[in-house]
């Protein structure tokens, strides 16, 4: 609703004010000539303070000398409904709203800045608009998609873990090195998931520099919580700093670390195993989704969360600090990413043009970034490693994260907000 | 919002020294041929907003001051110059097409014309575009004023033709034979990230915060199609475009630019700033070129010369900014006038001899530049100095002064360019056009 044609909006209100040879203040608006609103420097006058639910014109004028906007806005007074831009002076424009039964309020800015003008109250009354779409059915539906997917990857990842923590606590560091990564993967693409559930996140796969500065915090909430934990602390041993390394903060290496000991292996490595099998317990319970409140913005979010991961921690190669593996949880984080949204973009694609725009261009994104992601590798055969990846090429992949994260951050709006 | 009919765009408590000197200043301009005092705004887009204005209204405050985005010429060239600057150069965003450029444009046109009124980017803006929306504003601005803030969008000539021949855009036969690069010159210690570009946006206002907000915005809008190459922000302003304005003095401690063009000297600013009919093409014609050189000052050499060598290497005294022949800051330049020894009171190496018109052809130009301080060095000096603005109508004209300059001047010794660009600052938006339209319906993607 935003930017529609201005040049357009502006030419319809010159025919229909031809047509009527209004007068804009007019209070007596006969059904079918819309509502009419006469903006000046203190006033925004509209000629009617209640409209029956369904399509409704405003017809706005600017009678002051200062370009103005108009607005109908939701009953908090705040969240603009809808809106007519950049209205000169001497002109009018036409608002074409779809509205349904509520209390609104109208408002007048001109000048574009400062408290709004002339606001009050607007109410709606009648019968509630029936929508094209069945929003609710689909939303269901697609929680329902997202959580079996989210079930299918704790399922791979335990088995994987397993296997990883064997190799780990027997001392096998070249077979634990090879699955570090791919192990990630089913872990990295559901990630938003795991940390709403509580400890099990920074236990699963909090790096050290994070679980430092908030250890305290963690044993408060989770008493049997005492040390660093999970895959990470196991990359480090796998990858063992040289002297002089400095961790991602900047700190020695040394600082508050030293090598885990066969015991130390036999301890971590259980653990990760338990934790994950709680992780797989919790989803796979029959209220999870229910428990967890997951409705359909959980999937939207969760999509753009896990490319605000990447913006955040992988593209800087914070993630992976001592393997460097970062390109495949950058892969990961995509790839669920992408099946969120592809949950999703069929409802937004019921949001009118604005909606068929939106998921034409974040899908477009998406094929950029994933072009640009296969250029360093695939999961099959490995990418490249992330300290070989140039300071130029971190800041292109960078740009591509952010030409992503721009369009998808309107997504939830667009399927909650919108009307199809 | 109201309009300052008799005094264009001059905020009284920015403009502190507006006061008997100022009147005097005008005085000795009006006699040089800058009219009738300065006070029409002539050609300078800054036409204010749309309220009329009672003679006896008291000025606006800086605050509350707004030039008008439309206009012949774009504003913030002419527009008397600001306190404050953040200035962003653009690449274009490869594999973006034609219509998209065009698109982005429209967007940064739209937003501007809101911004310049101190309003958002949207109606949404900031707050009103419910929870489950990122803000289409971002909000650091919400409360100020539009602080009379310009914005100048200009076009690197790597949009036309890039380094490797290519005219991505179809804009190549649209060219101006006179969008030349600029050759090297002495002291050129160009880093090329902070040079040149596709587009470039000079934000300038009298909050800092509202320029920032200006350019932030407009780069977010630009995602996926430009992004930033490299920005400067600047903190002072170190030219007067308007006779209504003082001298600043730059980190040299100098008055900067006492011979400045200026608004009111509107057959001067014909003559050297705007593109004529004669030069073309027509679309330009209106335009300028915008000319961004960021000049390191070796400040802490500076500051241990002397104050009579510091004048010499100037050509002026510090204090005045007067001539060392004599008279007062707006006194023009005797360069034969000798001492008793018969040696010239002007040094022939000093600043204003090598850059004077009667040493450069007639070439003047309209300099528009801002101090900067970007933190420091590892040696622990200030990484600090001048970022140079300055509108031409041919780039070449400004090399032509620079090269006397290089050669000779002693100032030089204590000057490192570090970046330097090219824009040409199409003409100002018509109506509903948008900004650089006139290039667009001019050529065709081929």
């Amino acid at each position: 609703m935003t930017d529609t044609s201005i040049s357009a909006a502006l030419l319809a209100s010159v025919t229909v004010l031809a047509l009527s040879g209004c007068a804009p203040n007019t209070s007596n608006v006969a059904e079918g000539d819309g509502i009419q609103v006469s903006s000046t420097a203190d006033a925004c006058e509209v000629s009617t303070d209640t409209a029956e639910s369904g399509t409704n014109t405003f017809t706005i004028t600017n009678d002051g000398d200062r370009v103005t906007e108009f607005y109908l806005l939701g009953e908090d007074g705040l969240r603009i409904v809808s809106e007519q831009e950049n209205i000169a002076p001497g002109a009018s424009a036409q608002l074409t709203v779809s509205l349904q039964p509520g209390d609104y309020f109208t408002a007048c800015k001109p000048g574009l800045r400062g408290a709004n003008v002339g606001e009050a109250a607007f109410t709606v009354t009648g019968e509630a608009v029936e929508l094209t779409g069945q929003d609710d059915e689909l939303y269901s539906e697609a929680v329902g998609v997202y959580v079996d997917f989210v079930k299918n990857e704790v399922a791979a990842l335990v088995p994987n873990v397993e296997e990883f923590a064997q190799a780990y606590m027997a001392g096998d560091d070249a077979r634990a090195r090879e699955l570090f990564a791919p192990t990630r993967v089913n872990y990295e693409r559901i990630e938003p998931i795991a940390e709403a559930l509580g400890t099990l996140d920074p236990r699963i796969d909090y790096r050290e520099v994070d679980y430092l500065a908030e250890a305290a915090e963690l044993e408060a909430d989770d008493p049997t919580f005492t040390e660093w934990l999970g895959f990470h602390r196991m990359e480090k041993d796998l990858w063992p700093p040289q002297e002089g390394d400095l961790n991602a903060d900047g700190s020695s290496a040394f600082e508050q670390w030293t090598w885990s000991t066969d015991e130390d292996r036999q301890r971590i490595g259980r653990q990760l195993v338990a934790d994950v099998q709680d992780l797989y317990d919790t989803v796979h319970d029959e209220d999870f989704a229910q428990d967890q409140q997951m409705t359909i913005s959980t999937v939207s979010n969760g999509a753009i969360a896990l490319l605000e991961e990447v913006a955040v921690t992988k593209v800087t190669g914070e993630e992976d600090w001592w393997s460097h593996y970062d390109l495949w949880d950058f892969q990961a984080n995509v790839e669920g990413s992408r099946i969120a949204f592809d949950l999703v973009a069929p409802i937004a694609e019921r949001k009118g043009e604005q909606g068929r725009q939106l998921v034409a261009t974040i899908n477009e994104e998406y094929d950029a970034l994933e072009a640009l992601l296969a250029q360093y590798g695939n999961l099959e055969d490995g990418f490249v490693l992330y300290d070989q990846v140039t300071a130029e090429q971190q800041a292109e992949l960078t740009r591509q994260i952010d030409e992503l994260r721009e369009p998808l951050s309107r997504l939830t709006g667009t399927v909650l907000e919108i009307e199809g | 919002m109201s309009r300052p009919t008799d005094r264009p765009g001059v905020p009284p408590h920015a403009e502190p020294d507006d006061s008997p000197r100022g009147i005097r200043r005008r005085g000795l301009l009006g006699a040089l041929g800058g009219g009738a005092v300065g006070l029409a705004v002539g050609a300078t887009g800054a036409a204010l907003a749309a309220n009329a204005r009672n003679d006896d209204d008291p000025p606006p405050t800086a605050e509350e001051l707004v030039y008008e985005f439309t206009g012949a010429h774009q504003a913030g060239i002419v527009t008397p110059a600001q306190d404050r600057l953040h200035f962003a150069a653009f690449d274009v965003r490869e594999g973006t097409t034609r219509s998209e450029l065009i698109g982005l444009l429209e967007d940064w046109t739209r937003a501007a014309s809101r911004l310049v009124l101190g309003g958002e980017v949207s109606a949404r803006g900031a707050f009103g575009g419910g929870e489950l929306f990122p803000p289409d504003d971002t909000g650091e601005a919400a409360g100020l004023g539009p602080s009379g803030l310009t914005l100048t969008f200009g076009f690197g000539r790597s949009l036309f033709l890039t380094a490797s021949g290519e005219d991505r855009f179809g804009l190549r036969p649209a060219m101006p034979e006179h969008f030349t690069e600029l050759p090297v010159m002495v002291n050129d210690f160009l880093d090329p990230a902070r040079s040149d570009g596709d587009l470039c946006i000079q934000a300038c206002a009298h909050d800092p915060q509202v320029a920032v907000h200006a350019i932030r915005n407009l780069s977010r809008m630009a995602v996926g199609r430009a992004a930033i190459r490299w920005s400067q922000l600047g903190f002072g302003r170190t030219a007067s475009t308007s006779t209504a304005q003082s001298t600043p003095r730059n980190l040299f401690g100098l008055k900067d630019g006492t011979n400045n063009l200026k608004a009111e000297h509107q057959e001067l600013v014909d003559e050297h700033v705007w593109i004529g009919a004669a030069q073309g093409p027509d679309w330009a014609v209106g335009g300028s070129y915008l000319i961004a050189r960021r000049i390191a000052m070796t400040i802490e050499v500076w500051d241990s010369l002397q104050l009579g060598e510091q004048q010499r290497v100037t050509g002026r005294d510090k204090v005045e900014g007067a001539p060392l022949s004599g008279g007062e800051e707006f006194t023009a330049l005797d360069f034969s006038a000798t001492d008793a020894q018969g040696e010239p009171l002007i040094d022939r190496r000093s600043h204003v001899f090598r850059t004077h018109p009667d040493h450069n052809d007639g070439i003047r130009m309209l300099r528009r530049g801002y101090n900067f301080v970007d933190g420091n060095d590892e040696q622990g000096r200030l990484d600090a100095g001048l970022f140079f603005i300055a509108f031409v109508n041919a780039p070449q004209r400004f090399a032509r002064v620079h090269t006397s300059m290089a050669r000779d001047d002693m100032f030089v010794e204590y000057l490192k360019t570090t970046g330097s660009a090219v824009f040409l600052v199409p003409p100002g938006v018509q109506g509903e056009d948008f900004v650089g339209q006139g290039l667009f319906d001019a050529t065709s993607m081929p």
